[in-house]
């Protein structure tokens, strides 16, 4: 790697990689470093999405018959931990955090550039070394919560190798953090006030003080594991007198926050999306920004509402149910806002607001399920299964993973200067939407019947309906391919975009397509009005 | 404008119209065979009518904005520059607040009838004399009426088997039979790593714990066979490890029971 460590020199153009190389270097550009987030999120995206069709053959029968049981336990633990760990949580947070962010704040680059290149770079290798545990003596079999005792009982190389694969990623995590809450607080334009930043930037401000304050207790608690794995302490081990159900409070502690590290930059990034194509200016923007703060808030004291089975006095349930439910209050207030972006506004029925709409009437679904599955009666009947699953395949799937096809639709003709297809953008939009739901919604109907999460074999009765959430699988693996037709095609022979497609008012958009290394030719634009659709424009420039 | 306001209230009275059937008339839910079970359900069908209601509404204005405000071929420039409105903030922050504390507060209600409320560390204490603390479960009853009838159990669950015993009888099981209408309660612990013990027609579960006994009482009310499905994660076999419950007239359980009775063995 070429990389002068002057720091006056740092982002200077002559020393940055040119080309495609840059992408596979250590640059310190926000902007590349953001791209190397998406395309590595998106190849791992690729294996968990392999995984999930490996999970649909298998449930296509009633008897384990596609792999064996082990394996099969292995495919979902990997399923699950690639698509939260190396396919959300760096895509709507580092990859469209690190390329937005710096140009919403008028700034040149992140805070922290280098650490920014390092959290990047723990990425790949850890992801790599999850994926190649399986050829070691297999790869973790414990689910993606890892719960002991089991995690302790099955083979060790796999869970250990699984924990040191988790910790690199939370540290990256909160190394991306602690950057982005500097970048939002300290490099703002002088001018620009907090209240003037597109909506992205409170949410991933929101989100980076649930990753600053959540992940260190991950990380703590998966040491502790890994010594009760290799060095047989007692901590989680009931054995020799540890507690299992402590470790489900510490993991949770982190992963009920997960969840909202996954889907606040989801909020942030529809916010941004919503007003430039319905041409109006975001409803509601200071009731959005305090209802982000009380998800935040909320987000960190809900996290007992995933063991309303296990061992939870009976206090505790009913504390858990209220907290959870009320965190529907801001969250529906945000979905009501965009609704009333979308009334009365000139809206564009492209590919980029498809998704969107695809995304706001899927998460609805899995919100009020959400709000079901807090209240402690009906979550004991159902916890732990397939209606679960349903559950939160409705919330990170069509809700997080909904918005960043959304994005990417959105921001490509920015990164690229080319516009993606939109006759491809609409065919992807139509694909993924009927089999996603084809895929979950009858998940919801066999929880309710009977059929426990996390099994390699059920009851016969549930045949049929497990067929068509296989079929909805198949629709999801097509759906890729014509996104990723799209993608190639559009890189090399698209349409030109020129500067600003959309005609929207954002600071990304206020600098040539792609931009150039320091974000742009001459200072940064003080853009007061990042949603000042229907007003006078020019005031802008 | 007096046509618009007659358009929208006959569209909400449609959804609501159709939500309140939909939730009415469409059963997701298996058979009822314990006491809980009609409270589930109640709880269900009010939180599915709730749920329809929120979620055909907003499908709607999400379906109907995209064709109503959708960019004509000849239109240019942009919408109404309209910002916000603090009353609509203040009615959609409120409405879903009452919405969410009337569902909290009849959800308590729901779970208190259940049994989920009731002191833990009651009725077992005084059966077993020993001093082993339940830290969770459902318990049905605060009395001794249990300890009355043989119908404390014991459950063992392991990789990949649930064990029952009948202490009154001095017997173990592998199927639980019960009587029908009748109080069961059962003390659950684990042999290895977390199971669950999962009825989905009595609307129950609870985890075994290693380490930490659990306690789950409950009333069969119908006469059958249901599936015991463990929901915890707990290995290769997890999809494989479960048993069966048998819901039996009272003459039919004593003459099982009695079947299997051994003598008390003075060790």
């Amino acid at each position: 790697m070429t990389i002068s460590i002057d720091p006056q020199k740092t982002n200077n153009e002559s020393l940055q990689p040119k080309g495609w190389f840059r992408y596979f270097s250590f640059s310190l550009d926000h902007k590349v470093i953001g791209i190397q987030y998406l395309v590595c999120g998106f190849l791992f995206y690729l294996i968990g999405g392999t995984l999930a069709s490996a999970i649909r053959i298998e449930l296509a029968s009633p008897m384990s018959d596609f792999m064996p049981r082990d394996v099969y336990n292995q495919v979902l633990t990997l399923h699950g931990t690639i698509m939260i760990f190396l396919w959300i949580v760096p895509v709507v947070n580092g990859a469209f955090g690190n390329y937005l962010i710096p140009f919403y704040v008028g700034a040149r680059d992140m805070a922290f550039p280098r650490l920014n290149a390092v959290a990047f770079w723990l990425i790949p290798p850890s992801g790599l070394m999850l994926v190649a545990s399986y050829f070691v003596e297999g790869a973790a079999q414990a689910g993606w919560t890892a719960y002991p005792p089991l995690s302790i009982t099955t083979p060790q190389s796999g869970q250990i190798i699984w924990i040191m694969s988790v910790i690199l990623l939370g540290g990256s995590s909160i190394f991306g953090g602690i950057n982005f809450i500097a970048t939002i607080i300290k490099l703002r334009r002088p001018g620009l006030k907090l209240m003037q930043l597109p909506m992205y930037c409170w949410a991933m401000l929101g989100t980076s003080l649930l990753v600053v304050l959540s992940t260190p207790v991950l990380a703590g608690t998966l040491i502790l594991l890994s010594f009760d794995i290799i060095a047989n302490t007692g901590f989680f081990n009931p054995v020799l007198g540890g507690n299992v159900v402590v470790y489900q409070h510490l993991f949770w502690f982190y992963s009920h926050p997960a969840v909202y590290i996954m889907v606040l930059p989801a909020f942030g990034l529809v916010s941004e999306i919503l007003p430039v194509h319905a041409r109006k200016p975001l409803f509601g923007y200071t009731t959005m920004v305090f209802s982000i703060m009380g998800i935040v808030v909320l987000g960190l004291v809900v996290w007992a509402h995933h063991m309303f089975t296990s061992g939870t006095p009976p206090w505790m349930r009913l504390f858990f149910t209220i907290a959870t439910a009320f965190i529907a209050v801001p969250t529906g207030i945000k979905f009501f806002n965009w609704v009333a972006t979308l009334w009365g506004g000139k809206i564009s029925i492209n590919s980029a607001m498809l998704f969107s709409c695809g995304f706001i009437i899927n998460f609805v679904f899995g919100g009020i399920t959400g709000v079901a599955l807090a209240q402690v009666p009906f979550d004991i009947h159902v916890h732990d299964t397939y209606f679960v699953v349903a559950h939160f395949h409705y919330i990170v799937y069509g809700g997080t993973v909904f918005i960043i096809f959304s994005s990417i639709y959105h921001w490509f003709p920015k990164v690229t200067g080319k516009m993606l297809n939109e006759k491809l953008g609409i065919l992807h939009f139509i694909i993924t939407f009927i089999g996603f739901n084809l895929c979950f919604a009858p998940q919801h109907w066999l929880g309710l019947n009977g059929m426990p999460r996390r099994v390699a074999e059920y009851d016969p009765q549930f045949q049929f309906v497990n067929q068509i959430s296989s079929l909805g699988a198949l629709l999801m693996a097509i759906s890729t391919i014509p996104f990723l037709i799209n993608v190639f095609l559009s890189v090399r022979n698209g349409k030109n975009a020129g500067d600003n497609p959309w005609n929207a008012l954002t600071p990304e958009w206020l600098t040539s397509s792609p931009p150039p290394v320091e974000n742009w030719e001459g200072e940064a634009p003080l853009v007061e009005e990042p949603y000042g659709y229907g007003k006078k424009i020019s005031k802008q420039k | 404008m007096l046509n618009k306001n007659i358009y929208l209230i006959l569209i909400i009275s449609l959804v609501f119209a159709i939500s309140f059937w939909i939730g009415f008339n469409v059963n997701l839910l298996p058979t009822e065979a314990s006491i809980n079970a009609p409270i589930y359900d109640e709880l269900f069908k009010i939180l599915f009518i709730i749920g329809l209601i929120i979620f055909i509404g907003m499908t709607i204005a999400v379906i109907y904005s995209l064709f109503k405000f959708r960019k004509r071929n000849d239109q240019i420039g942009d919408g109404i520059a309209l910002e916000g409105n603090l009353s609509l903030e203040i009615v959609w922050t409120i409405i879903p607040s009452i919405i969410v504390l009337l569902i909290g507060l009849y959800s308590y209600n729901i779970y208190d009838r259940m049994g989920g409320m009731k002191e833990l560390n009651h009725n077992h204490e005084m059966m077993n004399s020993n001093t082993e603390k339940i830290w969770a479960g459902i318990s049905q009853s605060s009395d001794n009426e249990i300890a009355i009838n043989n119908l404390s159990i014991e459950v063992s669950a392991m990789q990949f088997a649930f064990l029952f015993n009948y202490p009154k009888g001095n017997f173990i099981s592998g199927e639980l039979h019960v009587p029908v209408d009748q109080k069961v309660s059962m003390k659950m612990e684990s042999k290895d790593v977390i199971h669950a013990f999962w009825v989905p027609e009595f609307r129950i579960k609870q985890d075994i714990i290693p380490g930490q006994p659990t306690i789950l009482n409950f009333t069969p009310t119908k006469v059958g066979k249901y599936p015991i499905i463990c929901a915890e994660l707990c290995g290769p076999y997890h999809g494989g490890m479960r048993a069966s419950i048998i819901v039996e007239e009272e003459s039919d359980y004593n003459e099982w029971f009695n079947k299997n009775k051994k003598p008390e063995v003075n060790l």
